[in-house]
């Protein structure tokens, strides 16, 4: 069996908003991701995919509060220590995170070498900046970037360029987890390719042992990961390997999901696009039942009171679901044949 | 606009802004109701009379008197004739002639004076003190003379007839006249200034006109920024050219430079209130008018204004319906801080002596101006300038709490 | 097919050009686009190649630089006030942020009576303003007893860009010019605008101008598509013979590079 890279249990985490009112956007989440395994979570926007990534960082600061629950990365656990300790010990060694829009936080003025500096400078004390150059100028020709990019300011490279050079500083300290949150989401699709291209190679060549990647666009997630974990209203509702996941979905919201993926190839325009009417719930009350019962075909009485833990499904995959996973495909069947 | 109303008033930076500006205008309506007199009535004759209660002493004789035997009175009555300075004189003389100076107690009034009558003698001189000296201690001689004495004073009229003066009255060192028994007290509690003319009452006055000539100005400069800014900034093209091109004119002539060569070339017998109310907002719009521009260029670009383009719209209902709401907070702000800088401008003109004409109304820049002139800061009389420049200051701050205040809700990015 | 189909809105050689000197950038160059009555016409391209220039050259919203814009086979003329809003009456459009669409500070009812006001219902009485507004609601699967007194921010952006459809519903435009319309929706909404757009299109027969960075989303609505790149168009046809058998070499970088399903995802050709 592989080595579990990082594990987590039952993590949950809250915003505190400016009138003191609890916003619970993650809602004990449990993830175990192998190593070399890459892990994608999908969900609309608002269901806590963002909060998840940067809860899983350990490193918390308001409005962002730690509730509970352990993450364990390479067998350390790294939950609930002092806030300045993780960030100079487990920040960009153990775990990276790239935010969203991460390529907008280069400060203009600076040389991409300086941020490269920065970053060495902090963790380790006897090195010069010449060989930090080199260093870098090493890891960018590896990762395929010109070393020319290190002499530049951020608003001499392009979008694609400014987030692939993100990445490669995200990595410099050879962290064993990536999270990327959106990375490609604001590029073009050539700039887009490019930027994927660099993170798989990232993990084929070792600089990081797993990754996970956070997107709404569920083509690119598939094409991505190993496993796509699917959350909604700061809950995971189902997880499993990314071809279940895309073309065998158990729950209704994943199905959903699914049913709204738009790809130009031939037969697209015969397809009828699902849609899921209705809102999230309000996370400041979230519902006591089955969190997607207000927006669910197939909801019965007992959805709205019993809250439902997650179910096994075999190979690892799991779905929260009162309706047995036989039952919800046969209604899947029956809904195709109406067509 | 109701809730942004609320959120403004949660603000602790609004709310306190607020309640010392509101005071100040209640101040400023409340008491002329209750003090009617004109406030450039000279009543003083004479300058800088100092903060208090003036009694009238003609009315004083007549009222009733009463008795009041209180211990202390003879003391604190002597105190207030013999101060410091003339009690060290007399040790002084005193050690000279040859008493010990560790039997002088100096604080003991009584036996200070007893020591010194029974001593004292004008033509004694010892080494060392010099003609000056000697007729300095005649003259505090003099002075101490009767002030033991228990006599009563005597008022007396000029017989007519005789010429010769008879006594009609006596007035005991315990006798007390009531306060509120004498026809004419006036409290002055700002006292009088060079003009000899109430400083409070003048005071309230000016700060009415100061705050007019603040909200007068602040809505020239307003009105003036806010319609070349929109203009300029939604027209966009050739007219906003022309409207830059006067706009910058404006930005790089100091604007207190040309309100001193308007107001100058005004000419004093122009020179109201209101005009230069309105010279100084005509000078200071400009600020206004590029900020307010530079937002509209922003909204004018806005999906929501092609919307109501699109939905057949004229110009001037999409300023006003679809621009002026957005920007509405921003010239509110805007409106507080130029009645602000409008009143301190008031002040610095006519502490130049450029402020309105001085005959008709006080202003608080005048005040400083008559107390300058009349050098009430080199001879001390801090009442004439001091209850000014607090208000001036007062009012100034108050705006600024309220402008910062609207500023934290409306820039949510600005708190914390 | 033997009926000629009726030319609405054609663009000859236009062209618009920012700023002069050596500032000058060319966002749409010499443009040629014919649009057919009942048609889903496409413009598809990246961010910057100038396709939100074009929609508003073809909105009236700017002023081409070059070039002659025909609306049903006469000259567009919309030199003035009374001209445009008679012109706006024909071609409406839908933007892509519904959030900034609203004029926060008017009610959702001011947006729906605007139109019936546009389409000459000034002075219906009003009962037949509500029973025209609930109807356009009722379209769009909203209720209109639950919007009404209400503001654009306390709706979701999938209902704001629905209460959209709701006031094309109102105004019956020839030509609907739809700006990404979905682009800033979750994915379980855009299907329900689609779908109600497309509704839309049958009901009042329009014909659609759908603007987007999607080259999927522009293969699963439109009848023709147009890829712009640079300010040009550099391929049109219909969906099927652009999107499987793309013949321009931007067209087919462009249709790799989309991640996809069924097909392999080739990372090589980067």
């Amino acid at each position: 069996m592989a080595n579990v890279m990082l594990e987590v249990n039952e993590l949950s985490t809250k915003y505190i908003t400016r009138f003191q009112e609890d916003v619970y956007a993650v809602d004990k989440v449990s993830i175990k991701v192998e190593e070399g395994k890459s892990l994608g979570i999908a969900g609309e926007s608002g269901c806590g995919k963002s909060t998840l990534a940067l809860s899983l960082m350990g490193y918390y600061f308001p409005p962002l509060h730690y509730m509970g629950g352990d993450i364990i990365i390479n067998g350390n656990k790294i939950s609930g220590l002092d806030p300045d300790h993780v960030r100079k010990t487990v920040l960009g060694k153990e775990i990276a995170y790239i935010p969203q829009a991460a390529m907008n936080a280069l400060n203009p003025t600076r040389k991409i070498i300086h941020f490269i500096e920065d970053v060495i400078l902090e963790h380790e004390m006897y090195v010069t900046k010449k060989d930090i150059y080199e260093r870098a100028k090493k890891l960018f020709e590896t990762l395929g970037l010109p070393p020319e990019v290190l002499q530049k300011y951020p608003v001499e490279l392009s979008g694609g360029m400014k987030q692939r050079t993100v990445i490669a500083i995200s990595v410099l300290l050879l962290p064993k987890v990536l999270i990327a949150d959106e990375p490609s989401s604001a590029l073009d699709v050539t700039s887009q390719k490019m930027v994927i291209k660099m993170m798989k190679h990232l993990m084929d060549a070792g600089f990081i042992s797993s990754m996970i990647f956070i997107t709404h666009e569920l083509p690119l997630l598939y094409n991505v990961v190993d496993d796509i974990m699917v959350m909604y209203a700061g809950q995971i509702v189902e997880k499993g390997s990314s071809h279940e996941m895309v073309f065998d979905p158990i729950h209704p919201y994943s199905k959903g999901l699914m049913g709204s993926i738009i790809v130009p190839e031939e037969g697209l325009r015969d397809v009828k696009l699902t849609a899921i009417p209705g809102v999230p719930p309000n996370l400041k009350k979230p519902p006591s039942g089955c969190r997607f019962a207000e927006r669910c075909k197939y909801v019965r009485p007992e959805c709205r009171v019993t809250s439902v833990p997650l179910r096994e499904a075999g190979d690892g995959r799991v779905y929260r679901c009162i309706i047995p996973e036989t039952e919800l495909r046969e209604n899947y069947a029956r809904e195709e044949q109406k067509k | 606009m109701k809730h942004t109303l609320r959120q403004i008033f949660r603000s602790p930076n609004f709310v306190v802004g607020f309640s010392i500006f509101s005071l100040i205008i209640l101040t400023v309506i409340i008491y002329p109701i209750f003090v009617p007199n004109p406030p450039l009535q000279i009543i003083a004759q004479g300058t800088f009379f100092e903060p208090g209660i003036y009694v009238n002493t003609y009315d004083s004789f007549n009222a009733p008197s009463y008795t009041l035997k209180l211990d202390g009175a003879d003391s604190k009555r002597i105190a207030s004739k013999l101060n410091d300075e003339d009690r060290l004189a007399m040790q002084e003389w005193l050690v000279g002639f040859g008493i010990p100076e560790n039997e002088i107690d100096i604080h003991d009034t009584e036996a200070l004076l007893n020591l010194w009558n029974t001593n004292f003698d004008p033509t004694k001189r010892f080494p060392g003190m010099t003609n000056a000296d000697r007729n300095y201690f005649i003259r505090l001689n003099n002075s101490v003379q009767g002030l033991l004495s228990t006599d009563p004073a005597i008022i007396a009229v000029t017989d007519e007839e005789t010429g010769s003066l008879v006594e009609t009255d006596r007035v005991q060192q315990t006798d007390y006249i009531n306060v509120s028994q004498v026809a004419n007290v006036r409290i002055l509690p700002l006292g009088t200034d060079n003009f000899g003319r109430d400083v409070l009452t003048e005071l309230i006055a000016a700060t009415r006109v100061s705050l007019l000539i603040g909200f007068v100005a602040g809505i020239v400069a307003t009105l003036i920024g806010l319609i070349l800014g929109l203009v300029s900034g939604y027209l966009g093209g050739l007219v906003d050219d022309v409207i830059m091109f006067i706009t910058n004119l404006f930005t790089v002539i100091p604007s207190f430079v040309l309100l001193i060569l308007i107001s100058f070339s005004i000419g004093q017998d122009q020179r109201g209130a209101f005009t230069i109310a309105v010279v100084i907002g005509f000078t200071s719009w400009v600020w206004t008018a590029r900020a307010v521009r530079s937002q509209v260029i922003s909204l004018r670009n806005r999906d929501h204004v092609n919307l109501s383009k699109l939905s057949g719209h004229s110009i001037v209902y999409i300023i006003v319906n679809d621009i002026l709401p957005y920007i509405a907070s921003y010239v509110v702000m805007a409106f507080i801080l130029q009645i602000s800088s409008g009143i301190l401008a008031e002040a610095g003109l006519s502490i130049l002596g450029l402020g309105p004409r001085t005959t008709e109304v006080p202003t608080l820049g005048l005040m400083m101006n008559w107390a300058m002139i009349y050098q009430a800061h080199i001879l001390g009389k801090w009442w004439a300038y001091f209850p000014v420049i607090v208000t001036i200051a007062l009012i100034a701050f108050s705006m600024n709490l309220m402008n910062t205040g609207m500023d934290q809700v409306f820039n949510p990015t600005l708190r914390d | 097919m033997t009926l000629e189909k009726k030319l609405y809105l054609s663009a000859k050689g236009v062209s618009k050009v920012f700023g002069f000197g050596n500032q000058k950038t060319v966002a749409v160059d010499n443009v040629d686009l014919d649009l057919y009555e009942g048609e889903v016409v496409s413009i598809v391209g990246e961010s910057g190649s100038g396709k939100t220039t074009l929609s508003k050259i073809l909105l009236g919203l700017i002023n081409q630089t070059e070039g002659d814009i025909y609306f049903q086979g006469v000259k567009r003329d919309i030199s003035s006030h009374a001209k445009k809003r008679e012109y706006w009456k024909n071609i409406q459009a839908i933007f892509q942020d519904p959030f900034s669409s609203y004029n926060t500070f008017n009610k959702i009812d001011t947006v729906l009576l605007d139109c019936i006001n546009m389409r000459g219902g000034k002075y219906f009485p009003r009962e037949k303003k509500i029973e025209l507004m609930k109807e356009a609601c009722s379209f769009v699967n909203l209720k209109f007893e639950e919007l009404t007194n209400k503001y654009p921010f306390e709706l979701s952006g999938g209902q704001m860009q629905r209460l959209m459809i709701a006031r094309i519903f109102l105004l019956k435009p020839k030509i609907l010019l739809a700006d990404e319309p979905t682009s800033m929706i979750d994915a379980c909404s855009r299907a329900t605008i689609l779908d109600e757009l497309m509704h839309l299109r049958k009901e009042i027969g329009m014909t659609i101008i759908f603007i987007t960075h999607d080259i999927g989303l522009a293969y699963y609505v439109s009848d023709k598509v147009c890829i712009m790149e640079k300010g040009r168009f550099v391929e049109t046809g219909t969906a099927d013979s652009v999107i499987l058998t793309p013949h321009h070499a931007y067209t087919k970088r462009l249709i790799n590079d989309v991640p996809k399903i069924h097909e392999e995802w080739d990372l090589t050709t980067v």
